[in-house]
């Protein structure tokens, strides 16, 4: 039943899930009842899953990749470090992936949400809001300007601090790239001490979510830059060779 | 399994709690910032088929409700096309993108969904699959999204020479993506773990 993608899209490359976080971490609490218990089953990729939506320019408006004004009463501005966020979204081939739709969302300076469920005590920014878009251009290459986010505290049962950090989705051409992570920054000192973080076992794929001080695109007297390069699943030419596979 | 690549996908970590400000912010209340919330409303009065509405909860192992979840689908038009550049077998219908993202409710951890009924989308060996709509699931607590399938419980004949969920070893599993008919309204709860646990896929 294994054939070859010949008269469709190939597919894309396999996860590796050794390098993704397993779903059951326990030091992160939350995994302990949302994390199957069954193993995953293999599934061919069809149409369905080598598919996906696509966003076009028109679907955003003018400031969504502005965090710093998106949200500001006309006049003000957000407390806290400006900062832009910028890179290559591309495959892992190495190829950019144009019109990709970044998703980002975020807590303010303080460390606090705008969000009902979150009630920590830090103040609300009256001029930030937290969420954010913006698309890939034709190169694959992505940039949107905010406030550095806070870290913050989290009840998972002990002194669990967050570090600062940005969470965003992506989406690339097909249903099957669907990912969503979490941008951390360099030299944070809470990115080693984080059950979060630590869902991942290998130290490079933490490093690859960490964004860089980047002093070339740092505007004087403005913003300083971070940028992250950011790796989506790339189409599998080779043959398809795993069987369908039970639990 | 694993290739050598240039690069390695960046690994996941979970959508958090706070999941909506990003994904559906209008429903928690920011509102200015987007005109509305992505792939809230999937219809348009052209969009060709039968109009169905797909709702549910999710569950974890404790049997409770998960109620700060984000569900993604992805489907074909009625007639079995994808609104993709990666579809490849002709155009489909303009009236419908065939993406939809829903919040779960922040009281009542309900989602739903109103949507088309999917036409018959052919396996990468030709044989055509029973009807189904994809769905990804993230939430805090959940690492990776999870991805898995609805089939349709009145398309019997269809469901049964399906090849991916005939690929499951379990027929009893096989029953946790099939969604269950009440008038137009099909549910379709997800357990992440459990007796009821859903089949997730490794897609
Ligand atoms: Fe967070």
């Amino acid at each position: 039943m294994s054939k070859k993608g010949e008269e469709s899209l190939p597919g894309f490359n396999r996860r590796d899930r050794q390098w993704h976080p397993d779903a059951f971490t326990p030091a992160y609490r939350s995994t302990i009842l949302r994390s199957p218990k069954q193993k995953l089953v293999m599934l061919e990729q069809t149409l369905s899953e080598t598919t996906g939506p696509v966003f076009g320019q028109n679907a955003l408006g003018a400031l969504d990749h502005d965090l710093i004004r998106n949200f500001a009463k006309p006049g003000e501005s957000p407390i806290g470090e400006r900062i832009i966020v910028h890179g290559h979204i591309l495959d892992e081939n190495g190829k950019g992936i144009p019109g990709a739709l970044m998703e980002v969302w975020q807590a303010n300076a303080g460390g606090r949400y705008r969000h009902k469920n979150d009630s920590y005590l830090a103040a609300l920014d009256p001029n930030f809001g937290g969420c954010g878009r913006v698309l890939s251009d034709e190169n694959g290459y992505y940039a949107f300007r905010t406030i550095k986010p806070g870290p913050y505290p989290w009840p998972n049962g002990g002194n669990d601090w967050r570090p600062a950090h940005i969470h965003f989705s992506l989406f690339g051409s097909g249903f099957a790239q669907r990912l969503i992570t979490q941008i951390y920054f360099e030299g944070d000192p809470h990115i080693a001490l984080c059950p979060i973080v630590n869902s991942i076992n290998d130290p490079k794929a933490i490093d690859q979510l960490t964004a860089r001080l980047d002093m070339e695109h740092t505007v004087p007297m403005d913003i300083r830059a971070y940028r992250l390069d950011v790796v989506l699943r790339g189409p599998n030419s080779t043959l398809f060779e795993n069987r369908m596979e039970g639990n | 399994m694993a290739q050598a690549f240039l690069f390695k996908e960046s690994a996941s970590q979970t959508a958090g709690p706070y999941v909506h400000i990003g994904c559906t912010p209008n429903f928690v209340g920011i509102s200015g910032v987007y005109a509305a919330d992505s792939g809230l409303r999937m219809l348009s009065d052209g969009t060709k088929g039968e109009r169905i509405r797909i709702h549910g909860r999710i569950f974890d192992g404790a049997n409770d409700i998960v109620k700060d979840g984000l569900v993604e689908i992805w489907q074909a038009d009625a007639e079995g096309l994808y609104n993709s550049p990666n579809e490849t077998r002709g155009a489909a219908d303009p009236e419908f993108v065939g993406w939809g993202r829903q919040p779960t409710d922040l009281e009542t951890g309900h989602f739903a969904f109103d949507t088309i009924k999917p036409g018959c989308v052919p396996a990468s060996d030709g044989r055509m699959q029973a009807p189904h709509i994809s769905l990804w699931v993230v939430a805090r607590g959940i690492n990776l999204g999870l991805s898995t399938r609805l089939y349709f419980a009145d398309e019997p004949d269809a469901n049964s020479a399906d090849p991916v969920l005939t690929g499951i070893a379990d027929p009893a599993r096989r029953e946790t993506l099939i969604a269950v008919r009440k008038g137009d309204s099909y549910l379709f709860d997800i357990h992440l773990q459990g007796a009821l646990e859903t089949v997730f896929f490794d897609v």
